[in-house]
């Protein structure tokens, strides 16, 4: 690994424990500043209980995580993060614009309302996901892509350095993906650090450069070009995983 | 007296304006704090604070040996609050869901208060007489003392709610969230949920420990109907349960025998199935017109898209074709030839029909649309 490269994620330890068993079991993680990663594994493999604990969200049993060489809690700003669709109430009484400008309150701080520069942040998010014409809509009246696409709005607001989402490509349409992978290029491009819970190992090698194999202990983490093969993904997995590299 | 004699006496009855002024008070401040519960899937909480707070009522009673409105209430809000505590306490520690610890306490509570209550009646206690008010409430006990600790709980809570709008407002779409931009959700959950048992404690005396979440829930669920935004729903809410108190105690008033408490919650109840029936997004009277109306423009649809593929195979697109194969064969009935004239689709003639340019060109674009999308 190249050294030069300062190191955005840095997990050491990571133990997670719901009741009596592991969910996560001593990983130890680096995510290279500006990399676009996703982490793959099974069901129950402790993708989502990874995020949520490197986020403060799941409380570990043991280890630490630190963001740009600090613990979270002094990082908040320089993290933005896009939970699963299905974990809210879509039939919350709130519209799209409202739902985008959730993205500002971290910033914006106690007390404060949104005031017109977080509705212009706002506006121009919700256009780079192509859901300008939708922004007075009621939530529960969009698509289930669409209300992906908002959620995703909401953390480019937050003008973040990483970006973590739980499974932004899970169900959604064909317009959807293409949106979402389009701004998932274009953050890596301008160096964002993006970490993806991804679950079609189809698309890895065409969407990320690099990819973490989870289950429960981590397997390997590197470049999908070194890494991303089969002897790792039948250790992830468990059965012979015949998956052809589509390297360009 | 009746309803007109109710509205004259309220300038001249003190004690009259004070039980109005307070029920307006407690369902507005119900359905103002009932908005958050509800949306925070809380209503049935609700039910097990006020059905947990009997035992409290009855052991404040025995303890103090008086009954003092004041004392009780304390009783009242710490065995709600230990309720409250036991079902988190459930739901933490073993399998159960929140809906079986909320059950389980709410009976195990309220059986526990009930047998207080014959254990405190059967007492050679003169004092005894009226605590079973507390089951069903009775708001010919409000004093102005009560509708002015209610009014300084109703400006507290109207601060808090104008000064924490939008952490409330994250905390209750989505806490994870929340939780990651750093708000301390524990909390503000802990302060929202005070502020709610501190509500329904106040309305015990009221209403009752058996009826006082109907409250909470039924205007916030009326106000959720009519709106798709948080703060016309709270102040709808708000408006909808004044509106209950209000209109209960006027009832109440006006007809003998009739008691305030069930009364206030009828009127919310008939606010809900007026909202549930009537309300133009999400009623259910309007869902079904619109699902019906839209049935039949698909069906016209069908029925036009059929008569292009038929028509365009002829070289004069226009051209008219006997209508016996879309009746028999294609089961279109005579009345959606008229529906499709009617709207210079086609030519409708006794046996034929004919697209007319506007129906050509409407089928021709649906056609491709369909198309599209496939």
């Amino acid at each position: 690994m190249n050294l030069e490269i300062p190191i955005a994620v840095a997990i050491h330890d990571l133990t997670v424990a719901y009741n009596h068993k592991p969910v996560l079991w001593d990983i130890d993680l680096e995510i290279p500043e500006g990399v676009l990663m996703a982490i793959v594994g099974p069901n129950g493999a402790g993708k989502s209980t990874l995020i949520k604990s490197i986020l403060g969200i799941q409380k570990p049993l043991a280890g630490s995580v630190l963001i740009f060489d600090q613990p979270f809690s002094k990082q908040r700003k320089k993290v933005a993060y896009v939970p699963q669709k299905g974990s809210v109430d879509w039939d919350f009484p709130t519209t799209a614009l409202d739902v985008v400008l959730m993205g500002t309150y971290g910033s914006l701080g106690w007390f404060k309302r949104p005031g017109l520069n977080e509705k212009k942040a706002a506006l121009e998010a919700l256009e780079q996901m192509g859901m300008l014409d939708f922004r007075d809509r009621q939530i529960s009246e969009l698509s289930g892509g669409q209300q992906q696409r908002i959620f995703l709005a909401r953390a480019l607001v937050q003008q973040a350095e990483i970006y973590f989402m739980d499974e932004p490509l899970q169900g959604v349409d064909a317009t959807t993906e293409k949106a979402i992978i389009k701004i998932l290029k274009l953050l890596s491009s301008k160096g964002k650090t993006v970490v993806v819970v991804h679950h079609d190992l189809q698309t890895v090698p065409e969407y990320f450069d690099w990819v973490t194999f989870l289950n429960v202990k981590k397997i390997a983490t590197g470049p999908v070009k070194h890494i991303f093969n089969d002897d790792n993904l039948t250790k992830t997995y468990g059965i012979n995983y015949k998956v052809s590299l589509q390297t360009k | 007296m009746n309803l007109q004699h109710y509205f004259q006496q309220l300038s001249t009855d003190y004690t009259l304006l004070i039980i109005t002024l307070g029920t307006g008070i407690l369902g507005g401040l119900c359905g103002f704090l009932g908005s958050f519960a509800v949306l925070k899937k809380q209503s049935l909480l609700g039910d097990a604070i006020s059905h947990a707070a009997l035992p409290g009522i009855c052991l404040a009673f025995l303890i103090a040996g008086v009954k003092d409105t004041h004392w009780l209430l304390l009783g009242a809000l710490v065995s709600g609050i230990i309720g409250t505590v036991w079902i988190q306490g459930i739901v933490s520690r073993t399998y159960l869901k929140q809906d079986t610890a909320l059950g389980l306490i709410l009976s195990l509570f309220f059986g526990f208060g009930l047998l207080l209550l014959t254990f405190i009646q059967k007492m050679d206690n003169a004092n005894q007489a009226g605590l079973d008010k507390y089951l069903f409430g009775q708001a010919a006990t409000l004093m102005a003392q009560d509708v002015q600790i209610m009014l300084w709980v109703s400006l507290i809570s109207l601060f808090a709610v104008l000064l924490f709008w939008k952490e409330f407002k994250i905390l209750l779409f989505d806490i994870e969230y929340a939780k990651t931009i750093g708000l301390p959700t524990k909390y503000i959950d802990i302060f929202l949920t005070s502020l709610i048992v501190l509500v329904i404690v106040m309305g015990l005396q009221t209403v009752g420990v058996v009826l006082m979440s109907a409250l909470i829930l039924a205007p916030a669920a009326a106000a959720r109907q009519w709106t798709n935004k948080l703060w016309i729903m709270v102040l709808l809410a708000t408006l909808f349960g004044a509106l209950s108190g209000i209109s209960g105690t006027a009832l109440s008033a006006s007809y003998s025998q009739m008691p305030t408490g069930p009364v206030i919650v009828l009127s919310a109840s008939v606010i809900v199935l007026f909202s549930f029936i009537f309300s133009p997004k999400r009623g259910i009277l309007m869902r079904e017109i619109r699902f019906r109306k839209s049935r039949r423009a698909i069906k016209l649809n069908k029925a036009l898209s059929l008569m292009y593929r038929i028509a365009s195979k002829h070289e004069n697109v226009l051209a008219p074709h006997g209508k016996r194969m879309l009746n028999d064969f294609k089961g279109y009935s005579n009345v959606i030839f008229k529906k499709l004239e009617q709207q210079g689709l086609i030519n409708y003639r006794q046996n034929s029909w004919s697209l007319t340019e506007k129906g050509f060109e409407k089928a021709a674009n649906l056609y491709n649309q369909l198309g599209k999308d496939e």
